[in-house]
């Protein structure tokens, strides 16, 4: 263990810890239930999300000996593993969850393997049958360790409590340290009630197979620099290492010594401020046309924590062909795995920017930032929001709310600083295209996965460990139903978090590609809602419905000015907007189907009103499945 | 395409071969044979991997395996100078007639016949995986009842050994520690 790693466990005593990590106190006894919350108390643990059952219920009795420790019941396990992962997102500390055995423990798979898909640090505590009953199909028995071997970094079944307030220690250092993940912690009923003397362990972690990489061999950052050199056209490429690894101040010093821009990835964002003039925003499947032309046209690319997930390249055959590649990650199984580089580095982003900042070199590069403002000039073209009294793109149909708008204003009404949480879906890509970040861990959303449901719960747990912040679950109806039932923990809790539903209608991603891809067979994609605003008085919950732009300002204003509780907006939003551009799945990045600009509209509008007149009945009907399957052919879907 | 050996010092903790083996499941790899056993030391088990596979799906292999926390230290073992065998028992049918044609070959393999019945004969033959497989052609004329195989497993040459120097077990830890079952 390093020196780093012993003063975070110093600084996470708790004052009312039994044993000061120091030692010097008497041991005490104490059941295996009471280990458990001691050992939460020194990890500097102060909120634990879950839900009580059977064979967690002598943990649950202890609890109440330890007023320290808040417990947030949820309403379903699965609220419990996204509002830790949440709560772990918004402050870098580990979120930890608890459940029963069996269904309380596979209930916590989908937010597990969310936390694992983006590597965020989160300990689930499941209570397990006695052990002399595991491997007897007794009652709410699962093999938990079992069925999260392939989605948690590492878990432990406890067979004895001499083991437990080392695995405790185990599980949070594992979880939080390298590149971070959830740990599962499985104790059987039986190990929970036994008792034994507690001495809260003060060697040094002893973990043979695990260490954590720090700095890069001078031999590798040599070659970087070289490459970096030798470009006329770099990009970085910044991913959610950045903000992980507190590298953010690096990164914005590497990009203005050397003059190279930055795209990002969706949990890139807040990696640096989107106001940052190198900052070009969003590259990947709904990324900006402008990001992904500059990475198919660079020379170099470097990849800061990122890990050339398939949304984001597109294409790998055609993946930057032309281009060098440096790859930064902390985890070694990155490199080279979907596309091969000329520079792996492997280590702790901090460091290494570091050890490049040290001699990288001044250099301009104005042909590459020309031929860059030329792509946003298009893009710009192209722009569906824009301010209410500007002269409005010919596609926005007259009178309806667009789902892009709503979070472009909510951006403005929030001057841009609230921490936003997203459900899955096309509300998500929009937040990610027209909310700007500056901050790192200001946006919490489920990337890898895309876990629908995450949103709500996720929110909730953000706002518990972010008091101070304003926070807003962005969510659309679809995903909104998933964990919706987290209203009342959010209630329960008075938690202060403003619900923005973009309300279509539609499961409208899918109906999206339903759309391109499958000829418009709107198949199990319209949805009859709920009343959301009668749902939200059911709970107590102010609310108030938005169906014009005129009123986004007005619902915004008056859900900041709620201070406790949650409140709730519906934005009912028109029902088949798409999200542009768009790279369809394996197409080549900048193969991208784009919005028209306001003169192309106009001249397919023309051209469509023309094509009816002249023959009015037969033609569409033959012609479109065909248009429509050559549309999918073409992008191999 | 080449055959990869690759040796893994794992710690001795219930569950690791579950890792291990879902790990291949998970990352899509393509194992010939996998062997475990205990070590010198009571915390370690070794295992010995067989892959066919290009160098970087190897390498993909061994970035994989070091992700798992009881994974120590990975080797290729197959890039320097090792020793490797797999041993075998054969049930070969061998009556009075042909018994003593079994019995030549066996001599010419350096193989030893462990066990005689009336009906066949059970060989015990040690070595790399090309004379495992030219002894069992010859004798499948004969008619191979059943037989069974290790696996391969290797050692590197004088000083090519694993590291597991520096680590020590805690205290209350090892009373868990049995094997990776």
């Amino acid at each position: 263990m390093s020196d780093e790693d012993a003063a975070t466990n110093r600084e996470a005593v708790s004052p009312e810890a039994v044993n000061p990590p120091d030692g010097g106190a008497d041991a005490v006894v104490l059941t295996g239930a009471e280990i458990v919350c001691e050992c939460l108390l020194h990890e500097g643990v102060d909120i634990v999300f879950g839900y009580p059952g059977g064979a967690i219920l002598p943990t649950y009795d202890a609890l109440t000996k330890y007023p320290q420790l808040h417990h947030v019941l949820t309403r379903h396990e699965q609220g419990a593993s996204h509002m830790a992962d949440g709560y772990a997102r918004a402050t870098g500390k580990v979120g930890v969850a608890m459940a029963t055995s069996g269904p309380g423990a596979t209930n916590l798979v989908t937010g597990i393997a969310t936390a694992m898909m983006d590597s965020s640090p989160i300990v689930c505590i499941t209570g397990q049958v006695p052990t002399g009953a595991i491997g007897s199909d007794a009652f709410q028995e699962t093999d938990v360790t079992g069925i999260t071997l392939p989605i948690t970094k590492h878990n432990y079944l406890v067979t004895s409590i001499d083991e437990l307030p080392e695995v405790m220690r185990e599980a949070f250092h594992i979880a939080r340290t390298g590149r971070p993940g959830p740990v599962l912690v499985d104790i059987p009923k039986d190990v929970q009630i036994q008792e034994a003397e507690f001495v809260y362990p003060t060697e040094p972690i002893q973990l043979a197979g695990y260490s954590p990489p720090k700095t890069a061999r001078a031999r590798q950052v040599a070659a970087a620099l070289e490459l970096i050199r030798e470009s006329e056209r770099p990009i970085i490429l910044a991913g959610h290492g950045i903000s992980m690894a507190g590298a953010n101040e690096e990164l914005a010093q590497l990009a203005e010594k050397a003059q190279i821009p930055i795209a990002l990835t969706l949990l890139g964002k807040g990696a640096i401020s989107e106001q940052h003039p190198l900052c070009l925003g969003m590259m990947g499947m709904h990324g900006g046309a402008e990001v992904n032309h500059a990475i198919q046209q660079a020379d170099l690319l470097i990849a800061l924590g990122m890990r050339f997930d398939d949304r984001v390249t597109g294409n790998l055959a055609t993946y930057a062909r032309d281009s060098r590649k440096i790859h930064v990650d902390i985890d070694p199984s990155e490199i080279n795995k979907n596309v091969t580089v000329d520079v792996g580095i492997v280590g702790d982003l901090g460091e290494v920017l570091r050890q490049l900042l040290d001699r990288v070199e001044r250099r301009p590069n104005e042909a590459w930032f020309d031929r860059i403002a030329e792509w946003r000039a298009d893009s710009e073209l192209r722009e569906i929001v824009r301010p209410a009294e500007a002269p409005q793109h010919p596609a926005v149909p007259e009178g309806k709310l667009l789902g892009a708008q709503v979070i472009r204003d909510l951006f403005e009404f929030t001057a841009g600083g609230a921490i936003t949480v997203t459900d899955v879906g096309q509300h998500q890509m929009w937040e990610a295209q027209y909310y700007q970040h500056e901050r790192p861990h200001s946006l919490i959303t489920s990337g890898g996965l895309g876990t629908m449901g995450f949103g709500l719960p996720a929110a909730i747990g953000a706002k518990m460990s972010r008091p101070d912040q304003e926070v807003w679950a962005i969510v659309g109806d679809g995903g909104f139903q998933m964990t919706m039932m987290e209203l009342a923990t959010a209630v329960q809790e008075r938690v202060n978090v403003h619900i923005a539903i973009i309300n279509n209608g539609f499961l409208g991603m899918v109906r999206q590609w339903q759309e391109f891809f499958y000829e418009e067979r709107y198949n199990q994609t319209p949805m009859v809602n709920p009343d959301f605003c009668k749902l939200a008085e059911a709970y107590g919950i102010p609310t108030v419905r938005v169906t014009e732009r005129g009123q986004i300002e007005e619902a915004v204003n008056a859900s900041r000015a709620q201070t406790a509780g949650p409140t709730l907006i519906d934005f009912v939003v028109e029902k088949e907007e798409i999200v542009f551009p768009m790279v369809p799945a394996g197409a080549d990045l900048d193969d991208m189907i784009r919005r028209p600009t306001p003169a192309e509209f106009e001249r397919q509008q023309r051209e469509r009103a023309a094509a009816a007149e002249i023959t009015e009945a037969e033609t569409t009907e033959a012609e479109a499945p065909a248009a429509a399957a050559a549309l999918g052919s073409r992008f191999g879907v | 395409m080449a055959k990869h050996i690759l040796a893994a010092l794992v710690e001795n903790r219930p569950g690791v071969l579950a890792r291990v083996a879902n790990l291949f499941r998970r990352r899509s790899f393509n194992i010939d044979s996998l062997s475990v056993g205990r070590t010198q030391r009571d915390e370690m088990s070794r295992m010995t991997i067989v892959m066919e596979s290009d160098s970087a799906e190897a390498d993909r292999l061994v970035k994989n395996l070091y992700k798992l926390v009881d994974v120590v230290h990975v080797d290729h073992l197959h890039s320097q100078p090792s020793v490797v065998r797999e041993m075998a028992l054969v049930k070969v049918r061998a009556t009075s007639d042909n018994r003593r044609e079994v019995i030549q070959l066996c001599d010419i393999f350096r193989a030893r016949i462990i066990d005689v019945s009336a009906e066949s004969l059970i060989v015990e033959i040690t070595g790399e995986e090309e004379k495992l497989e030219n002894f069992t052609e010859l004798v499948r004329p004969f008619g191979i009842v059943e037989m069974v195989r290790t696996g391969m497993i290797a050692l590197g040459r004088g000083g090519h050994t694993l590291k597991d120097e520096g680590f020590k077990p805690n205290r209350s830890r090892a009373a868990a520690r049995s094997s990776v079952l």
